[in-house]
């Protein structure tokens, strides 16, 4: 029996099914989660996909927050279950409080679509594991909600125990702060950032290039050795 | 019933782009002298049966947790009683 991987899609999600895509290259089992279950159907880890959930009203991911799955998605993750959150899902895991800080609109205004270099700062969350510490990886970024803030305390506790788990390369694209793409919380089996691993598994497309899989295969390598 | 206004602004400290954007395009439009705009966002919340501490402190709740994201923002809660009367202030800041 492989590993079963929830997918949550919540109303405006768009990436679950590129997500759940993702999830099977890597050879392990999608579990299409809805975002109205309180079950997550015994699932060993949960991805959090991109999209506009709620059509983003109020604010990026606040709504999606108090959806009915998310109850036993927040109560799993404390008790040590991965969860990722790609995206929109970055943006639910900083509502739920999940990770620190708050995401809000891009400096410059503009939505952004590129590809876009990361340095992986932090290889041993359960999410990063294939990937080495200091490693360069090219993937695509989309997005108008990306600026990441907290405030000067949360940042240098980030910095210090190692939870910034991803920063951006040689551009910044929307003004997080201190170059941040993506983070941890303290146990290491929350992990959020903005760009998108999902849409780089496979050479015909994305970046063509596969270097979003080590997701992917790192959560993998984490449940067989848990 | 009576509504009640729950104003949402970016703390002092985070930059609001949005805001800039709005300063910036006021020159152009000929309206001089406005130093700084920060955008926000208001709720206006119609309130079943009165508007009592109990209500308030609701309301605050709703506030907090959910209109608000008070990691970036601040809020503040004020009572309009009835229609055309003069809105007394009740204020709670976060």
């Amino acid at each position: 029996m492989t590993a079963r991987i929830g997918v949550i899609t919540f109303p405006g999600t768009l990436d679950d099914r590129d997500t759940q895509r993702a999830v099977r290259t890597a050879g392990l089992e999608a579990v299409p989660l809805w975002h109205r279950d309180k079950d997550l159907k015994q699932v060993d880890a949960v991805i959090l996909p991109g999209g506009f959930s709620y059509g983003d009203y109020l604010r990026a991911g606040a709504i999606s927050r108090f959806s009915p799955v998310m109850e036993s998605v927040i109560d799993q993750a404390k008790a040590g279950m991965p969860v990722l959150g790609i995206c929109n899902g970055f943006q639910v895991l900083t509502e739920t409080h999940l990770l620190p800080g708050a995401m809000l609109r891009n400096n410059h205004l503009h939505f952004i679509c590129r590809d876009q270099k990361l340095r992986v700062e932090n290889a041993e969350t359960a999410w990063t594991r294939s990937y080495e510490q200091g490693q360069e990886i090219n993937i695509p970024l989309k997005n108008i909600d990306g600026r990441y803030v907290a405030d000067e305390r949360v940042l240098d506790e980030l910095e210090a125990e190692g939870r910034v788990v991803f920063r951006y390369e040689e551009l910044n694209p929307n003004g997080s702060l201190r170059d941040i793409a993506g983070i941890s919380n303290a146990a290491g089996n929350v992990v959020g950032l903005m760009p998108h691993p999902e849409h780089a598994v496979e050479p015909l497309i994305g970046t063509g290039r596969t270097d979003g899989l080590g997701f992917f295969t790192s959560i993998l390598k984490r449940l067989v050795s848990a | 019933m009576a509504r009640v206004v729950v104003d949402v602004m970016l703390k002092p400290e985070i930059l609001d782009p949005q805001g800039q954007a709005v300063q910036r395009a006021l020159p152009r439009l000929g309206f001089e002298g406005i130093a700084d705009v920060r955008q926000g966002k208001r709720f206006e919340l119609e309130v079943e049966g009165p508007v009592d501490d109990a209500a308030l402190a609701r309301i605050h709740e709703i506030a907090e947790t959910f209109l608000a994201n008070t990691v970036i923002e601040d809020f503040s809660v004020k009572v309009e009683v009835g229609e055309g009367a003069d809105a007394s202030a009740v204020k709670a800041e976060s």
